[in-house]
C-alpha cells in the first residue's frame, strides 16, 4: 500500500525562486545605490586615499630636510674640517652667510633659519630655537661632535674610541609601511560602519525594511546581500590602497600579506556590527552616521591608524587594547609589513569576532521597527 | 469566498487602545475601504492583517492562512503598498520594480509591463527620488502588483497628492480589481472611499462605527437633500410655502433649501423656470461621519 502524501496546499502560483535570486537582486540594488552616492564613495575611498597620499607621499620624503645654518663671520673650526667630516656636514646643513650677528639671530627667531653660528674667541656659539625640538637636538649634537672632532685633531693624538652608527630598522619602518595598513583599517572600519548604520536607519525610515519583510525574500538573503556589498567594498579599498602604495610610494609587502584578507573581512563584519548598533540607537539616518563617525574617528586615532602608538603614554596603549580597530591594525601591520607568519592574524580575528558578536547582540536588543 | 476574516482584533500601545475589538470580513474580489481620520487605527489594522504585527487579541485569517508569524505561503499572494514610498535609494524606476520583481521570482519583462500599465514607461530611467509624488505612488503600487497577488493592500495611496494626481490614481485603482483581485484600501478622504469602494468600514478611535456600501451608509442617514438656486429667480417666502421644504436660507447669492421630498420642490422650481444654476446635493459619507461621531470630520 502506498503511503498517502498529505495534499499540498494550493498556493496559487509557482513556488517563488530561491533566496539566491533575492540575494543577487538586493545586492545589485545596494551596490548601485552605493556607487551613485558620491558622498559615500568619497568618504570610503577618496578621503582615506587623500590621507595615504599625505602621509605616504609627503612625509615619506624619507630623509629629513637639511638644517638651514647662517654663518656670522669666520668659523675656523668648520672651515678646517677633514674631507670626511666635511661631507657629513654638508649633508646635514645648508649654509649661507649672514649679515651680522643681530640679523642672523633675528632670522632664527622668525623661523627663516634653523641655527646661526659665530665664533667668540675659540668658542663656537650656536643660536637656535626649541620650536623644532628634533632639529634643535640634531643641531646641538652635530655641532658638538664637530667641535670635539676638531679638538681631538688639534691635540695630535689618534682618537682612542671610534663610533660607527648602524641603523637597526630595515625598510619596514618607512612611513608608507606603517600608514598603509593603519589607514586601510580606518577606511574599512569607516565605510563598513557608515554603510550598515545608514542602511538600517534609512531603510527603517522609508519602511523599505517593512516592505522587504512583506516579500517572500528570506531575511538571510537580505542580510547577506548587505554584508556581501560591504565586504566587496572593503576588498576594493584594499586593492586600491595596496596597489597605490606599491606602485607609487614604494610599499613592500611581507610574505604573508594575503592573511590580511580574511582579517580584513572579519574586521568589516565587526564594524558593520558597530554600524548596526548605531543604526538601532539613532532616530535618523544622519544621526546613525554621526554616531558611527563619533565612535570610529577617535578610535582610529587611539588605535594607531594615523600615528604609531609607540610614543603614546602606557595607559593609552593599554586602553587601546579594548578597541577593535587596534587589533585590526596590529594584525594588518604584522602580516602586511612586519613579516610575521600568517598565524599572527588568528588572535586579532578572534577578538574581532567576539566584538562583532557583542555589538550585534546589543543591536538586536535595541532595534525597534518603528522609527518614529 | 472570504478573502480576509478579522474577528475581535485589538491592539494596544501603552495606554492607547489603537484598535478596539474590530471584526469584519472581506469577500474575494471586493474593493474594501477602511475610512477614518488620522489616528483612527486604520494603518494598525492593515499592518496586522498583512502580518507585520502580532495581534494582542483576536483572530486573523487571510486566504486561509494566519499572517503572523511571517508566513512564507501567504507572502507571495499579497501585494503591499506602504504609507511611505519604500524604495531602494538611488535606483531608477525600472531598476526599482525589477528588483522587487526578482524578490518574487518574476522576470524583467513582466516588471517592465507593469511600469507601462501604471503610465511610467517614459520615466523608466528616472531615479525614484526625482519622481513626483503621484509618480512615486504609482511606482509603489506597481511594485505591489508585479507578482500578480490575490490581495492588494494600499495604505493611503493618495495622501499628499494634488487633486489632479489623485484623480489619475483613482483611474488606476479602479482597474485593479477588474480581474477579480481583492483590494483593501485605507483613506481619510471621504470622496475617495465613495468613488472606489464596494464597502466601507468607517472608523474612529480604534473602533468600526459602521460598515456597509457607501450608498447604504448615506441612505441610512435619511438626510435631507439640499437644493441651491440662484437668488433673484425665486422669492424666499414663496419657497417656504412649498410642501416638504424644511428650511430656506440665503448664502452668497444662492438660495439654499432643504427638503426630504426633492421631487415636489424641483417640479415647483421647474414650473417657475427657475432651474438656472441649480444644484442638488444628497448626503455624502462626510455627513455620515458627522452623524456617527457628532463632529466635523478631521482629516
Amino acid at each position: 500500500m502506498r503511503a498517502v502524501e498529505p495534499q499540498e496546499r494550493y498556493v496559487g502560483r509557482a513556488v517563488v525562486g530561491p533566496g539566491r535570486r533575492a540575494f543577487l537582486s538586493i545586492a545589485a540594488a545596494i551596490a548601485k545605490g552605493f556607487l551613485r552616492d558620491r558622498a559615500a564613495v568619497f568618504f570610503s575611498i577618496v578621503f582615506p586615499l587623500m590621507f595615504l597620499v599625505l602621509f605616504g607621499g609627503v612625509f615619506t620624503g624619507g630623509e629629513r630636510a637639511e638644517i638651514e645654518m647662517v654663518r656670522v663671520g669666520e668659523i675656523t673650526v668648520l672651515d678646517e674640517l677633514s674631507s670626511g667630516a666635511r661631507e657629513a656636514f654638508d649633508q646635514t646643513f645648508e649654509v649661507r652667510e649672514g649679515e651680522g650677528r643681530e640679523a642672523a639671530v633675528a632670522e632664527v627667531r622668525s623661523g627663516d633659519a634653523d641655527v646661526a653660528v659665530e665664533m667668540v674667541g675659540d668658542t663656537l656659539v650656536a643660536h637656535y630655537t626649541q620650536t623644532d625640538q628634533a632639529a634643535a637636538a640634531m643641531t646641538a649634537g652635530t655641532l658638538r661632535a664637530f667641535v670635539d672632532g676638531a679638538n681631538v685633531a688639534a691635540s695630535g693624538e689618534p682618537p682612542r674610541y671610534d663610533f660607527v652608527p648602524r641603523r637597526v630598522e630595515d625598510e619596514s619602518l618607512q612611513p608608507i609601511q606603517f600608514v598603509t595598513p593603519g589607514l586601510l583599517g580606518w577606511a574599512v572600519a569607516m565605510s563598513a560602519a557608515f554603510g550598515a548604520a545608514a542602511t538600517l536607519q534609512g531603510w527603517r525610515q522609508s519602511k523599505l525594511l517593512r516592505r522587504l519583510q512583506l516579500s517572500p525574500a528570506p531575511t538571510a538573503a537580505v542580510v547577506a546581500a548587505r554584508v556581501a556589498v560591504t565586504v566587496g567594498v572593503a576588498l576594493v579599498q584594499m586593492a586600491i590602497f595596496v596597489g597605490l602604495g606599491v606602485a607609487a610610494f614604494g610599499l613592500q609587502l611581507a610574505g604573508s600579506w594575503w592573511a590580511s584578507v580574511p582579517l580584513l573581512v572579519v574586521g568589516t563584519l565587526s564594524f558593520m556590527a558597530l554600524g548596526l548598533l548605531s543604526g538601532a540607537v539613532a532616530k535618523t539616518a544622519e544621526g546613525a552616521v554621526n554616531i558611527a563617525n563619533f565612535l570610529v574617528l577617535p578610535m582610529a586615532f587611539l588605535s594607531g591608524s594615523f600615528f604609531p602608538l609607540d610614543a603614546a603614554p602606557p595607559w593609552l596603549r593599554v586602553v587601546s587594547q579594548a578597541l577593535p580597530l587596534r587589533h585590526l591594525n596590529d594584525g594588518m601591520l604584522d602580516v602586511m609589513v612586519r613579516g610575521e607568519p600568517a598565524s599572527a592574524v588568528l588572535v586579532p580575528m578572534a577578538v574581532l569576532v567576539g566584538f562583532a558578536a557583542v555589538m550585534s547582540a546589543a543591536a538586536v536588543r535595541l532595534f525597534r521597527w518603528e522609527g518614529d | 469566498m472570504v478573502a480576509i476574516e478579522v474577528s475581535g482584533l485589538s491592539m494596544t500601545y501603552g495606554d492607547l487602545r489603537a484598535v478596539d475589538d474590530v471584526s469584519f470580513t472581506v469577500a474575494e474580489g471586493e474593493f474594501f475601504g477602511i475610512l477614518g481620520p488620522n489616528g483612527a487605527g486604520k494603518t494598525t489594522i492593515l499592518e496586522t492583517v498583512e502580518g507585520l504585527r502580532r495581534p494582542d487579541a483576536g483572530t486573523l485569517c487571510v486566504l486561509g492562512e494566519e499572517p503572523w508569524p511571517r508566513n512564507a505561503r501567504l507572502l507571495p499572494r499579497i501585494g503591499v503598498q506602504l504609507q511611505t514610498s519604500a524604495h531602494f535609494e538611488r535606483l531608477t524606476a525600472r531598476e526599482q520594480i525589477r528588483t522587487f520583481a526578482a524578490l518574487y521570482g518574476v522576470d524583467h519583462r513582466r516588471a517592465d509591463d507593469w511600469l507601462e500599465r501604471v503610465g511610467l514607461a517614459e520615466k523608466a530611467a528616472t531615479r525614484t527620488e526625482k519622481l513626483s509624488g503621484g509618480q512615486a505612488q504609482r511606482l509603489a503600487i506597481a511594485c505591489a502588483l508585479v507578482h500578480d497577488p490575490d490581495i492588494v493592500f494600499l495604505d493611503e495611496p493618495t495622501a499628499a497628492l494634488d487633486p489632479q494626481a489623485r484623480r489619475n490614481l483613482w483611474d488606476l485603482l479602479r482597474g485593479l480589481n477588474e480581474s477579480g483581485r481583492t483590494v483593501v484600501l485605507t483613506t481619510h478622504y471621504m470622496d475617495e472611499a465613495e468613488a472606489l469602494c464596494d464597502r466601507v468600514a468607517i472608523m474612529d478611535h480604534g473602533r468600526v462605527l459602521e460598515l456597509d456600501t457607501p450608498a447604504a451608509l448615506v441612505r441610512g442617514l435619511d438626510a435631507p437633500v439640499r437644493i441651491e438656486v440662484l437668488a433673484g429667480l425665486v422669492d424666499g417666502d414663496d419657497l417656504r410655502a412649498v410642501p416638504g421644504v424644511d428650511d430656506v436660507a440665503d448664502s452668497d447669492g444662492q438660495v439654499v433649501l432643504t427638503t426630504r421630498r426633492p421631487a415636489v420642490a424641483l417640479s415647483w422650481l421647474a414650473e417657475r423656470d427657475a432651474l438656472e444654476g441649480l444644484q442638488v446635493r444628497g448626503a455624502t459619507l462626510e455627513d455620515v461621519f458627522l452623524h456617527l461621531t457628532g463632529r466635523e470630520y478631521r482629516a
